[in-house]
């Protein structure tokens, strides 16, 4: 204490310099305060392309000037919105070279609902919009009976397991080709888009199965980020994506060409079951067998009352054959045209194949084939009887 | 190999093709019996690759290939 002597201070040796008073400043700042979480609103937001954020947080009376550097800031989904309260970790501190009080933010929180995360899902989505990968017209049909289905997956998760089974049970003639990935945690979204160029790469793919099975919203998170939805959205073949959360839809859902609620669900969308498909089979033949039937019957119809003996014994066959031809297997061989000519029925036929059926196709002396059951015959014909 | 499944479409959509045109009205004789018996063998490899298929299973290398 004491009177200090001003005028013996203000000399160059005992007067401060302008870097030493910031310095002892920051000093002072550093040791009396130490980290502390400091809440407000975020304003005047700008990242350079240092990866250095700069902002202000504030509050109705007061404003501090913050900076987050990179290596603190790169751990964030995304960067906060003007106008968001945050919690911030914050060591204050002295800009020196501006003399300037500010914070330097170790850790920020959103307090918005799902915090940064679904700011950072939002612009995502907004951005994937913007680039109309969520048109719904970009969504293709998946084929009807595919033979080669790639599955992207954790190869030792359920998911795949779940995944076989159910291909198994509905459609065996499958193909299945595993891109394995990991599907969550710090490796997942690269893992994930390489796997997926990896499909990309791949021939003769029909569908694309990609997901994991249930699990926390955050254990899902990869497949909610941006690049991972971009790399999904360039691959070549139609895509299901099952993500297996209850409630949510990841960005993947969205810009896949069809999504599933499980992998289950997905592998039942991507082939059709063979039962239904053993059913519209037989189906097939039984429509083959009517169409056939009529298409003979018109045709013994149009013989007349010429007493054709061959168009006569057809209609007869046929009629009484009718409900064999509903029938499959062993019945639609009785039919086939050879087997009718087995039972000694003949087919009168022209020069060029064409069956004769009427008695005016065959006036005397006309040249014809005979089909009988082993072979043809040249024949002459004698005139009506 | 991978034959079989890709024939299975194949068989299907022809057959397909023939059904529906033993069912319309200007087939002359000839062509529907020939057609019939086309749709048939065609129905019966379909139905066989189906009863004989089997699910194959095949992993990509986790190392980049």
């Amino acid at each position: 204490m004491g009177d200090v002597d001003l005028f013996q201070a203000a000399s160059a040796e005992g007067a401060w310099t302008v870097s030493q008073v910031a310095r002892r400043a920051r000093q002072v700042v550093e040791q009396g305060v130490g980290l502390l979480w400091v809440t407000g609103e975020v304003s005047g937001f700008k990242a350079y392309s240092s990866g250095h954020w700069y902002f202000a947080l504030r509050d109705r009376s007061a404003q501090l000037r913050c900076v987050m550097w990179r290596r603190d800031n790169r751990r964030l989904p995304t960067s906060p919105a003007d106008g968001m309260q945050v919690y911030c970790l914050a060591q204050p501190t002295v800009w020196e070279e501006r003399g300037e009080f500010r914070l330097t933010v170790r850790e920020l929180l959103s307090t918005a609902a799902g915090g940064l995360w679904q700011l950072a899902l939002e612009r995502a989505r907004t951005a994937l919009e913007r680039d109309g990968l969520l048109d719904p017209a970009r969504k293709r049909p998946l084929p009807r009976f595919p033979t080669r289905v790639a599955v992207v997956t954790s190869k030792d998760g359920a998911a795949l397991h779940d995944v076989l089974k159910v291909l198994r049970e509905r459609w065996p003639l499958t193909e299945v080709v595993v891109v394995p990935t990991v599907v969550q945690g710090d490796d997942a979204p690269t893992a994930l888009v390489t796997a997926l160029a990896r499909l990309n790469a791949l021939e003769g793919i029909d569908v694309a199965i990609v997901g994991r099975g249930g699990g926390a919203r955050e254990d899902l998170w990869a497949f909610n980020l941006e690049p991972v939805a971009r790399a999904l959205a360039e691959v070549k073949v139609p895509t299901i994506c099952a993500v297996g959360h209850e409630s949510d839809r990841s960005l993947c859902d969205l810009v896949a060409d069809h999504s599933a609620p499980t992998p289950s669900a997905a592998a039942a969308v991507a082939v059709p079951d063979q039962r239904d498909v053993t059913a519209t089979l037989a189906a097939l033949g039984r429509r083959a067998g009517f169409g056939l039937e009529r298409r003979l019957r018109l045709h013994a119809e149009g013989l007349g009352r010429a007493g054709d003996r061959l168009g006569a014994l057809m209609a007869r066959s046929i009629t009484g054959r009718r409900a064999s031809l509903a029938q499959l297997g062993a019945r639609l061989d009785a039919l086939s045209p050879l087997r009718v000519l087995d039972r000694g029925y003949a087919v009168a036929r022209d020069e060029a194949g064409r069956v004769l059926s009427r008695v005016a196709d065959l006036p005397a002396g006309q040249r014809f084939r005979v089909r009988v059951r082993d072979g043809e015959v040249g024949a002459v014909s004698e005139g009506v009887r | 190999m991978s034959g079989s499944p890709i024939r299975f479409a194949a068989e299907v959509e022809r057959l397909e093709q023939i059904v529906r045109e033993l069912e319309a009205d200007e087939l002359d004789l000839d062509r529907a019996l020939a057609l019939f018996e086309e749709g048939v063998e065609r129905l019966r490899r379909a139905q066989a690759l189906l009863a004989s298929a089997e699910v194959k299973v095949k992993e990509l290398g986790t190392r980049l290939d």
